[in-house]
């Protein structure tokens, strides 16, 4: 339990997808504009990546590494090469399912995300997020942590963000700069805030 | 041939991807620590850009355009297996160092955004210039921040040393700052800034117009 704390924790702050890892950037930049569909869109993130990294794990360990198909009488088959197309495939039927789910039982979150639920398929910082629990090998339980975490981590950013920039559009900017080089600019700063965070040892 | 050439240059800089369509962003931050690294990179980008535009213009005609979203994601991702796998084949060091964006050129906006916005409208041959161009767009931001990134933080390029470095019995501290992350978001502003600057029609309409200072005798 201690362990999936300590990952979680991690996943938010140490390893920020947004400010770290650099995942995500396009929707970060271009809905931050206004808090609240910054946190519409920080929710609909968190639910997507704790349903679609522990599901790419059970695909991957079940189904796509090296002799997960013995069961099959299949040994030594290895379907690693699928991997891209088969995460890809998961998070684009989640979100369309996460977004009938919602029209048809929770029609305020709905119309609360609106446009956000289908661009969410491609923000990489959900791929990313898959990819590198791949990567680094997690088990399931780890998996859960790691997604809620990366989700987490990257709805505090863009909600800060966007907090930032609800305040910064009063200022009077230099005018190459007006807009996204300032934005640029910003968020750069805030990064260089959470690199404090990185020396902390779990 | 006048329409092939606007379509391979307007991309570089009048329509760039990166600083003015915000499109791929994420990867043009995170791969530009090392300049051979980035070259890779760009070059895995702009051959997948050319040919998801190529092959899905190709199909345009007979692609229900209900399910055009997940036909469009499988031929990107089949490019990009066919990408990550050459690259693990050929050249592993530089794939290890890429390490998961080879697979997120997927979810790499241009591909996608050029699929959708060129290639669905216009024959294969152009998109695939179409596709060409702004990878080459892309391509530049991502170079010439790359450039500055090693040669000032670790006084090389592509590896070869061009500023000696204290350590090595020469003149030059390193800037350690270069090699983080902060950096390149720090750089790319300074881009947009510089070409902005140029460019003037670039410049983004401000949402509030500062009120000219109306009461400084009183002030002071």
């Amino acid at each position: 339990m201690e362990q999936l704390l300590s990952l979680f924790v991690k996943a938010v702050f140490i390893e920020n997808m947004a400010l770290q890892m650099f995942l995500g950037m396009c929707t970060f930049l271009a809905v931050s504009k206004k808090i609240e569909t910054a946190i519409g869109l920080g929710v609909a993130v968190v639910v997507v990546q704790l349903i679609t990294v522990p599901v790419n794990n059970i695909i991957f360990n079940q189904l796509l590494r090296d002799g997960a198909l013995d069961w099959l009488g299949l040994p030594g088959m290895s379907l690693q090469f699928l991997g891209f197309l088969c995460y890809i495939g998961v998070i684009a039927a989640m979100v369309q399912i996460l977004e009938m789910f919602l029209d048809k039982f929770v029609p305020v979150l709905y119309n609360a995300l609106g446009v956000f639920l289908p661009l969410i398929t491609v923000n990489c910082a959900i791929l990313g997020a898959t990819l590198f629990m791949v990567e680094r090998d997690y088990t399931f339980s780890e998996s859960v942590a790691f997604g809620l975490g990366s989700g987490f981590g990257w709805a505090l950013a863009i909600v800060a963000l966007a907090g930032i920039r609800e305040k910064l559009k009063y200022s009077d900017v230099p005018e190459g700069l007006r807009g996204l080089g300032i934005t640029f600019i910003t968020v750069g700063l805030m990064s260089l805030g959470f690199m404090s965070l990185s020396g902390v040892s779990l | 041939m006048a329409g092939a050439k606007q379509v391979l240059l307007t991309p570089l800089f009048e329509d760039n991807p990166i600083a003015l369509q915000i499109l791929g962003v994420c990867s043009a931050l995170a791969v530009t620590t090392q300049l051979s690294v980035t070259l890779v990179m760009c070059v895995a980008l702009t051959l997948v850009t050319a040919f998801s535009n190529l092959f899905i213009s190709m199909i345009r005609n007979h692609m229900p355009s209900s399910i055009r979203i997940i036909v469009q994601m499988t031929i990107i991702a089949s490019l990009v297996i066919a990408v990550d796998q050459f690259l693990q084949a050929f050249a592993f060091e530089i794939s290890k160092n890429l390490s998961v964006f080879v697979g997120l050129i997927i979810t790499n906006c241009i591909v996608m955004g050029r699929a959708e916005a060129f290639a669905m409208k216009n024959p294969p041959g152009i998109s695939f210039l179409d596709g060409i161009g702004n990878g080459m767009g892309y391509s530049i931001v991502l170079i010439s921040v790359a450039c500055i990134r090693e040669l000032f933080g670790s006084g090389s390029l592509l590896g070869y040393e061009i500023l000696p470095l204290i350590e090595n019995g020469g003149w030059y501290q390193g800037n350690g700052l270069m090699l983080l992350s902060p950096s390149a978001f720090f750089i790319i502003g300074f881009l947009i800034w510089g070409l902005r600057s140029v460019r003037k029609e670039q410049i983004e309409v401000r949402e509030f117009r500062i009120a000219p200072q109306s009461k400084n005798e009183g002030a002071f």
